[in-house]
């Protein structure tokens, strides 16, 4: 499975949205309907799967799906 | 046989005085929808200027000592868990000990933030189970509003008042008290923490001004380490027991916010009507709101059929701690 794909799984599992709604802009709060709490367990999940640790201040630039594709691809999640 | 410990008696301490998200809309930039939405609480118990943690405390005290059918003279030591003693010292374990006419036993408190009430079955365990103690009384109570910052909209509507108690015997039947686990990390103290008025910053006009005397918190942070060490602690507590999750009747956990609550109950797979919640009307009462809940438990017949239940926490320091009650054969 792509990493895009993982990931669309766990917003889709996470928020309850249309995977066709993860898009690559697409914003967790602005566009996915989620809040500050929804954004916490959603890090935490991505940590979960993908075996990492994203700090504070990292999870705060997370604000839509493409950041967090580009995160995880600079450390080194392929798929 | 091996000494084990149960517990006999149920009680709690509740002030009449009650705040609804709509009384916090008057004091903060807050809304009844974002407080349910985000924390699950609709009200909160607040104690007046004139009752302080003893109050409350003393309260749930007599309540369970009187379902366990005890008099003064049964009860052999006292441990309080609060964040909010009515004095830095003496100890307000002591001072309930007094008002319950009990002057000469062993009473102290210990504050583990909201694991403290957990943290007091672990030592009740050990002190009956070891033989020190017959039948203690095990508390947790704290006034989480007079330590409260009304400025700050992210915590001030979290917080209520309220005060738990348990009877430990070393003779059922009860709750035996079963296998646990408790820990801490500080190296992630400042999530959740009062700064001022300890020996780092002893109060002052400047520690008054600068709002130190209230509690400061870190919400998302703090609830990744919730849910993760809630989840660890009640699966430890479980091995400990020798028994799965899927064997689990009902998890009492800290309420401090449905969100945590619910996602604890997910990673052990339990169903919603497996999950007491009572946050709604509680709010966040902190060493008090597993004893809270085991006494709604208890007095509303939730414990017939007998049950197994598992009660996990975490608060500041941060600290955890899980514990399986067993009222089954």
């Amino acid at each position: 499975m792509s990493l895009e794909s993982r990931v669309t799984e766990i917003i889709v599992d996470k928020l309850g949205t249309r995977p066709e709604e993860v898009t690559p802009e697409a914003g967790f709060q602005t566009d996915l309907g989620a809040d500050s709490l929804d954004l916490v367990e959603l890090i935490m999940a991505f940590e979960d799967s993908f075996k990492l640790k994203i700090s504070e201040e990292d999870s705060a630039k997370l604000r839509t799906v493409g950041d967090v594709i580009s995160y995880l691809n600079q450390h080194g999640v392929s798929e | 046989m091996s000494r084990e410990a149960f517990i006999v008696g149920t009680g709690r301490g509740i002030p009449e005085k009650i705040l609804t998200n709509a009384d916090l809309e008057k004091i903060v930039d807050t809304s009844d929808a974002w407080i349910t939405e985000r924390t699950g609480i609709k009200f909160r118990h607040m104690t007046d200027e004139s009752t302080s943690t003893s109050d409350i405390a003393l309260l749930a005290a007599q309540n369970a000592m009187e379902s366990a059918g005890w008099s003064a003279a049964d009860v052999q030591c006292i441990i309080l868990a609060t964040v909010t003693p009515d004095y830095p010292f003496p100890a307000t374990a002591c001072l309930i000990a007094d008002r319950l006419g009990l002057s000469r036993v062993p009473a102290w408190d210990f504050e583990a933030g909201c694991s403290g009430f957990v943290y007091g079955l672990i030592q009740a365990k050990a002190f009956i189970e070891a033989g020190f103690f017959d039948r203690m009384l095990v508390i947790g109570a704290d006034c989480l509003t007079k330590i409260t910052n009304w400025k700050d909209r992210a915590s001030c509507v979290l917080f209520g008042d309220g005060a738990g108690a348990v009877a430990v015997s070393s003779q059922g039947p009860g709750g035996r008290l079963g296998g646990y686990h408790w820990g801490s990390d500080g190296a992630i103290s400042d999530l959740l923490i009062q700064h001022g008025g300890g020996s780092k910053h002893p109060a002052s006009h400047e520690t008054v001004d600068a709002a130190m005397h209230t509690i400061a918190m870190n919400g998302s942070e703090t609830f990744k380490h919730a849910v993760r060490a809630m989840r660890d602690a009640c699966m430890k507590a479980l091995e400990m027991e020798g028994l799965d999750k899927s064997e689990v009747d009902l998890l009492i956990s800290h309420q401090a916010n449905w969100r945590i609550i619910d996602a604890t109950a997910r990673a052990l797979s339990l169903k919603p009507e497996q999950v007491y919640v009572n946050i709604d009307r509680y709010g966040n009462t902190s060493a008090a709101s597993i004893p809270i809940a085991l006494d709604e438990v208890a007095r509303g017949g939730l414990l017939s059929p007998p049950k197994r239940l598992v009660t996990a926490a975490f608060g500041a320091g941060l600290t955890w701690a899980a514990m399986v009650l067993s009222w089954k054969a």
